[in-house]
């Protein structure tokens, strides 16, 4: 069975798309981590791209010109500029069990593929095979945000997160309407600037970034 | 019109606030602000009533008597809120645990959290209501936050990240819901509206629907603060200042409970099946006992009446997932009653917290002595929420009770042994608190009373007598 050319493209982003995930997962750098970020959406951008093109709807063209802007050049600059100011772009975080994490996502992403399969049956678009990677993406970013310690590195799994349900976006019903799409690119922003300004608040009445130092609420 | 004054006015104040926030007359705008949206809501809800459901602009907003109701609720408590805010802010800033600044983040972030929250209720658009959501979320984090101790940045940050990661279930509910809509309705902006949806809920596929409203369920019901999401809801509610444990109480988990129940309504045409409705009693249930256990071992008097909010909100929850016109009016009645109420509490706990410089149950006592309307308020406040008659509390109660005998006897024991046990949790504490030894202190600020006893006179009336 030959794929046509365009759903293999699809296809090939849609892997890159759980590779780079799966590296989000175990990068222990900050500085690396936002740089696997962007890199996971610029091949957001590329296979939205292709969608578009392939499929002729317009209005993907401009989706992914907003999460161009946003997500590959705006959010990692702020990134940058936020780790550069807060004086942690070298920090390396201990990762417990890196084995064990993998082990973990890789059974996530088999549950996400069954999940998906009884919805992809349903799916008219050419993407519906990858809806599963889709869900893959969102449920290891969720992984990531339990398994870090650092606020920086729970903030980039916030954001993969948000990366996954693009695509599932794009991939089950090529984009949700225009006014939906910019509203939630608006969420999305002001959210990261929300965060950027905490991590000076916890770093100030904290001194460090760690978020153990946040775990003193709790039922007593 | 009154629409566009209802969403107009209090974007404007929060542009406007965002200016002047830290001026003498601040507080004052924003009562301004807040009763001029008041009365706008209150414009629209006569319309409404007399002239049936409105779609308006392009179908992008939508309202029927359900939402005009929670519009108005919203900004009644909201007009109120602003009011106790007034005096309650002023010895805040007096006692210095705030600079004027913060002041000015903190009246611009209220009114524009009025803002989202009265666009969740009004628009149309199920991507939209899910962009407003997570707009008010994002308000409120920075009111959360707003005192910047170590225990107020660690309730935000945990609201934050519990809550946006409930978002993003929620999102990707939104998006199956397209996905199963688009089918029927084609691509483009009609697809994600309710009336829209309503019109052919039985043609859209049950598998997907179904597995959407699981995410939406438990995105939404994060920020309900259904058991076992609520984490980020009693710290939420203790460290953030008293007039914003009053909104999130009285009004967010209302609009989150209403993006719930409209998903529920749409999921169960389409399935014909109780899944949607037995999996809110399933949450609500859980939440009714877990809380109502969990209230006894409270120490701050915050968490507790945050605790019972959870309470309260399980309540509904189950209510609405029950179904059936009595069951769903038993709903509302109750989520009315509870706002009216838990707000008056947290305006009287607010200022017998500020009385004693401690939220700490232990060291507050002897209300009645050291202000009498204080104590009495608490004391009128509490009995009102446990569900004691006359108050409209008992009545909401009572009625989701004798649904619940009729169409799920088995859940009744649950139900009665979880109420019984937070009577006992919150009037055991309550009562030493509002009599036994006075160790208060005088306010520089005279407290605005006012609210509460409207609040618990608006429930009593809810009680005695409730308008057809």
């Amino acid at each position: 069975m030959d794929l046509p050319f365009h759903t293999q493209l699809i296809n090939l982003f849609a892997a890159l798309l759980l590779l780079l995930a799966f590296a989000l997962l175990t990068q222990r750098r900050i500085l690396s981590l936002i740089n696997l970020f962007a890199a996971q959406g610029f091949v957001l951008v590329l296979s939205t791209l292709v969608v578009a093109y392939s499929t002729h709807q317009n209005h993907l063209y401009y989706s992914a010109l907003v999460t161009l802007l946003l997500k590959v050049l705006l959010l990692p600059w702020i990134m940058h500029r936020l780790i550069r100011a807060l004086n942690v772009r070298w920090d390396i975080e201990t990762l417990i069990d890196i084995p064990a994490t993998m082990l973990i996502g890789i059974v996530l992403v088999i549950f996400a593929f069954n999940l998906a399969a009884p919805i992809s049956q349903f799916a008219g678009t050419i993407t519906k095979s990858t809806l599963g990677i889709a869900m893959a993406s969102i449920l290891l970013a969720f992984l990531m945000m339990i398994t870090r310690r650092k606020a920086v590195s729970q903030v980039i799994g916030f954001l993969a997160m948000e990366n996954g349900l693009f695509f599932a976006a794009t991939s089950a019903t090529y984009g949700m309407p225009m006014v939906v799409e910019l509203g939630i690119a608006l969420d999305v922003l002001v959210g990261t600037l929300i965060f950027g300004v905490f991590f000076f608040h916890i770093r100030e009445t904290f001194e460090s970034l760690d978020i153990h130092h946040l775990e003193k609420l709790k039922e007593r | 019109m009154e629409l566009l004054l209802v969403l107009g006015v209090p974007f404007a104040g929060g542009i406007l606030l965002g200016f002047w926030g830290h001026r003498n007359f601040a507080p004052e705008l924003n009562s301004v602000m807040s009763l001029l949206t008041f009365l706008a809501a209150a414009a629209l809800t006569v319309r409404i009533i007399a002239d049936g459901p409105i779609l308006v602009w392009d179908e992008m907003f939508f309202v029927d008597p359900f939402n005009v109701f929670l519009v108005a609720l919203t900004a009644f408590v909201a007009f109120t809120t602003s009011l106790f805010s007034r005096p309650y802010m002023r010895i805040e800033l007096h006692h210095r645990r705030l600079s004027p600044n913060r002041l000015r983040l903190y009246h611009s972030m209220f009114q524009m959290f009025t803002f989202t929250m009265l666009l969740v209720l009004l628009t149309n658009n199920v991507g939209i209501l899910w962009v407003a959501m997570e707009a008010a979320t994002l308000t409120t984090v920075l009111l959360v936050s707003l005192y910047r101790t170590p225990a107020s940045l660690e309730a935000a940050w945990k609201y934050f990240i519990l809550c946006g990661v409930g978002l993003a279930l929620a999102l990707f509910g939104t998006i199956l819901l397209y996905f199963a809509a688009e089918k029927v309705l084609g691509a483009g902006g009609t697809a994600l509206l309710w009336t829209h949806l309503y019109e052919v809920k039985d043609q859209l596929e049950p598998t997907v629907l179904g597995l959407a409203f699981v995410f939406l369920l438990v995105g939404y019901g994060t920020k309900v603060g259904l058991v076992p999401l609520h984490n980020w809801l009693p710290d939420a509610h203790a460290e953030g200042p008293t007039p914003v444990s009053a909104v999130l109480s009285g009004l967010l988990l209302n609009v989150a409970l209403y993006a719930v129940v409209r998903s529920k309504v749409l999921v169960e045409g389409a399935l014909g099946t109780d899944f949607a409705g037995n999996l809110m009693m399933g949450f609500g249930l859980l939440s009714v006992v877990v809380a109502a256990f969990l209230l006894s071992r409270q120490k701050d008097v915050k968490r507790l009446f945050a605790y019972s909010s959870v309470e309260h909100m399980g309540l509904m929850t189950f209510a609405f997932g029950m179904g059936g016109a009595l069951a769903t009016f038993a709903g509302l009645l109750h989520m009315t009653v509870h706002s009216l109420t838990k707000s008056a509490i947290f305006f009287t706990v607010g200022h017998a917290a500020q009385k004693s410089g401690t939220q700490v149950m232990g060291n507050i006592r002897g209300l009645i002595d050291s202000n009498p309307a204080i104590g009495w308020g608490l004391m009128l406040g509490s009995l009102a929420i446990l569900g004691m008659p006359p108050f409209g509390v008992f009545a909401s109660e009572f009625m989701i009770l004798t649904v619940t005998m009729h169409q799920q006897p088995w859940a009744t024991p649950f139900l009665l042994a979880a109420l019984g046990v937070a009577f006992a949790a919150i009037f055991g504490k309550v009562q030493p608190m509002v009599f036994g030894a006075a160790t208060a202190e005088r306010l520089p600020h005279p407290p605005a009373l006012i609210p509460v006893f409207v609040h618990l006179a608006i429930v009593l009336l809810l009680g005695l007598y409730i308008p057809p």
